[in-house]
């Protein structure tokens, strides 16, 4: 190319090809010495750290993997064993998962866990979130009910007081949500609201449910809320413990819903505004989809803690997966492995909240592509 | 003061500001507002920043509450009555310095969430006019994307076709390009002009006095909360009669 000498174009033109970035050259040894030798500070944690694990992990393996017992009806085997005894999962399972739920009718609650989980399965594909799912979620609630209560087709009655374990949870959790977060986004919008009294009544609510504990609230809900009714009239212990639990969420959700709120700038409104919304147009259409996108982790977070919460209701007497396990260890020839039985649920309960912030993660992506 | 009543050239006035007075606070932000804006009418709003312009067409759609005075927009004068407010929302459009268009919806739904809404059009029809007014605006391709992925005169542009869905009587313009990248004026401000010259009525806050002069009927100078002047653009620019505005236009014509 000719250009004149001292030409500014000249200068862009040599400025050279497109080439990709430079490529760190790094051995696996200078990438050890990096992050974990360099220097005498790090090398003493290293060294110290390594000290911690090779005195720990080989008597843990031993203990849960090696000298474990995996399965045996007898608990005299368990016994004579060094390790861990994890029979007690495949001997008590069935009181775990299911608790005081008549013995000859858990396939019911097997059912009702396929339903649940299954159908969470189903909606975190995005491709099938529809008006269809909604629907299918409210005919697997109504599924799940008729399954556990019974009376009908010739299913046995069981009252909400014998429901127990992993369905009493599931159904817990799933009642907390479906009912709590509606519940915290119209107070949220309360407390945003422009008539005073509205305001007041949100405002009022939210600070004495988030002032007050889980438990405190439960044992409200179980022991003092029935004085309060009329004679002859009652609500049942699982119908309290669960209107109790959604209240709770929905106080920490409006919380999380009012932040998101505040991050939607003015200008949202005065266009929806300027087009002819009115206010629930415009809060349905407009404002709650982008604060749920803003709110979706941190309203995850109450989601998941919502799910571990369900272990409080066994303070009144609800047996759910965790009071269950208690019951199920019971058993004097057992009583000894009950740290087996809790930490298989704990795994259960693991499992269940990592999948639930896997699923947010991945969610959080999705949304993030359409910014 | 020249022309305080706007221009008089006997056209039905569609919008009406009749002794106007806001206050934010304590502080007097639109003081003895009179102007009058005949249907077809094009008038350009300039004046520095913190002059009250945006707040006097903001009280227009009723995005701001006036405390004194009458504001009649096609015959319907505005009060707190939310069906008046709703009325003259359904007469006026805007388009915003920020583009304020809703991030999460498509170009598409964007431009037909409120004819589909709150017309009850059907979401067709919506289609159809959205797809027109798209070419009209010369993005006719971008119907499906996010507007996060549009340029930001794109996406001005888009803002002017929403505004057109709900086929406005007037169109409110709150400095539409102050927030766009140089390059990008020109193609918002050409929408502009041609929507100007098929006739609708328009309100504009702007900087861009190449623009006023080409296309405004009336230009008008505010300062400070009040109009100082109001002149057809030839004797707006050429002679104007305050020494507010000679300063003002010394300080934006480069």
């Amino acid at each position: 190319m000719s250009t004149a000498p001292g030409c500014v174009s000249r200068a862009v033109v040599t400025s050279g090809p497109r080439r990709p970035p430079p490529q760190r050259a790094d051995s696996a040894m200078a990438w050890l010495k990096r992050n974990f030798f360099d220097g005498i500070g790090n090398m003493l944690i290293t060294f110290g750290l390594l000290w911690v694990l090779f005195e720990t992990v080989p008597n843990l393996v031993r203990w849960a993997v090696l000298n474990a017992v995996w399965y045996t009806p007898n608990a005299e085997v368990c016994h004579a064993a060094a390790g861990a005894c994890w029979a007690i999962v495949p001997e008590k399972y069935r009181v775990m998962l299911f608790g005081t739920f008549p013995y000859e009718e858990h396939w019911r609650g097997v059912i009702v866990i396929a339903i649940v989980l299954g159908l969470s399965v189903i909606s975190t594909v995005r491709r099938l979130w529809s008006y269809w799912l909604f629907v299918a979620w409210i005919a697997a609630m109504a599924v799940v009910f008729v399954l556990m209560l019974g009376g009908v087709f010739g299913l046995k009655p069981i009252e909400t007081h014998e429901w127990g374990g992993l369905p009493l949870t599931l159904i817990m959790f799933v009642g907390t949500v479906v009912g709590g977060l509606p519940a915290g986004v119209m107070l949220a919008l309360g407390r945003r609201s422009t008539m005073p009294v509205i305001r007041a009544l949100c405002v009022g609510f939210i600070e004495i449910i988030r002032g007050l504990p889980l438990v405190t609230i439960l044992f409200m809900a179980s022991l003092m809320f029935p004085l309060f009714l009329p004679e002859g009239m009652t609500i049942d212990k699982f119908m309290r413990a669960q209107i109790a639990m959604a209240i709770f969420f929905a106080a920490y959700a409006a919380e999380v819903v009012r932040g998101g709120l505040q991050a939607i700038p003015r200008g949202q409104y005065e266009a929806a505004d300027t087009i002819g919304l009115n206010y629930w147009q415009k809060t349905t259409r407009i404002v709650l989809p982008q604060v749920m996108r803003i709110v979706l982790p941190s309203m995850m977070n109450e989601i998941i803690r919502a799910f571990k919460n369900t272990t409080f209701i066994g303070i009144i007497g609800l047996f759910d997966v965790l009071r269950a396990t208690s019951t199920a260890i019971q058993d004097p020839t057992w009583v000894r492995y009950s740290i087996e039985a809790y930490l298989s649920i704990f795994v259960l309960y693991f499992v269940l909240c990592f999948a639930m912030s896997k699923y947010s993660e991945r969610v959080e992506c999705d949304l993030a592509v359409r910014r | 003061m020249a022309n305080p009543n706007g221009s008089d050239n006997g056209r039905e006035p569609i919008i009406e500001f009749r002794g106007v007075h806001k206050w934010y606070g304590d502080f007097h932000v639109l003081r003895n507002i009179n102007l009058a804006v005949g249907r077809g009418e094009k008038v350009v709003i300039c004046g520095p920043s913190g002059s009250g312009k945006s707040t006097a067409i903001r009280c227009v759609n009723r995005l701001e509450e006036h405390q004194e005075g009458d504001i009649v927009v096609n015959g319907i004068e505005l009060t707190p009555d939310v069906r008046r407010i709703e009325a003259v929302r359904r007469t006026v459009g805007m388009v915003f310095q920020n583009f304020n268009l809703f991030p999460h919806l498509s170009v598409m739904d964007n431009l037909t969430l409120g004819p589909v809404l709150a017309q009850g059009v059907a979401k067709r029809d919506a289609e159809e006019q959205a797809a027109e007014l798209l070419r009209r605006v010369r993005i006719p391709d971008q119907a499906l994307k996010f507007p996060g992925q549009l340029s930001g005169g794109q996406q001005q542009r888009v803002a002017i076709a929403r505004a057109l869905m709900l086929r406005p009587q007037v169109i409110l313009f709150d400095e539409p390009t102050s927030a766009l990248d140089p390059e990008m004026i020109h193609e918002v401000l050409d929408v502009m002009t041609e929507l100007a010259q098929a006739g609708m009525t328009m309100i504009c806050v702007t900087h861009e006095m190449g623009f006023a002069r080409k296309v405004a009927d009336l230009v008008v100078f505010m300062d400070a909360g009040e109009i100082v002047e109001a002149a057809p653009p030839e004797q707006f620019f050429e002679a104007p009669t305050s020494e507010r505005t000679r300063l003002f236009l010394s300080q934006v014509i480069h």
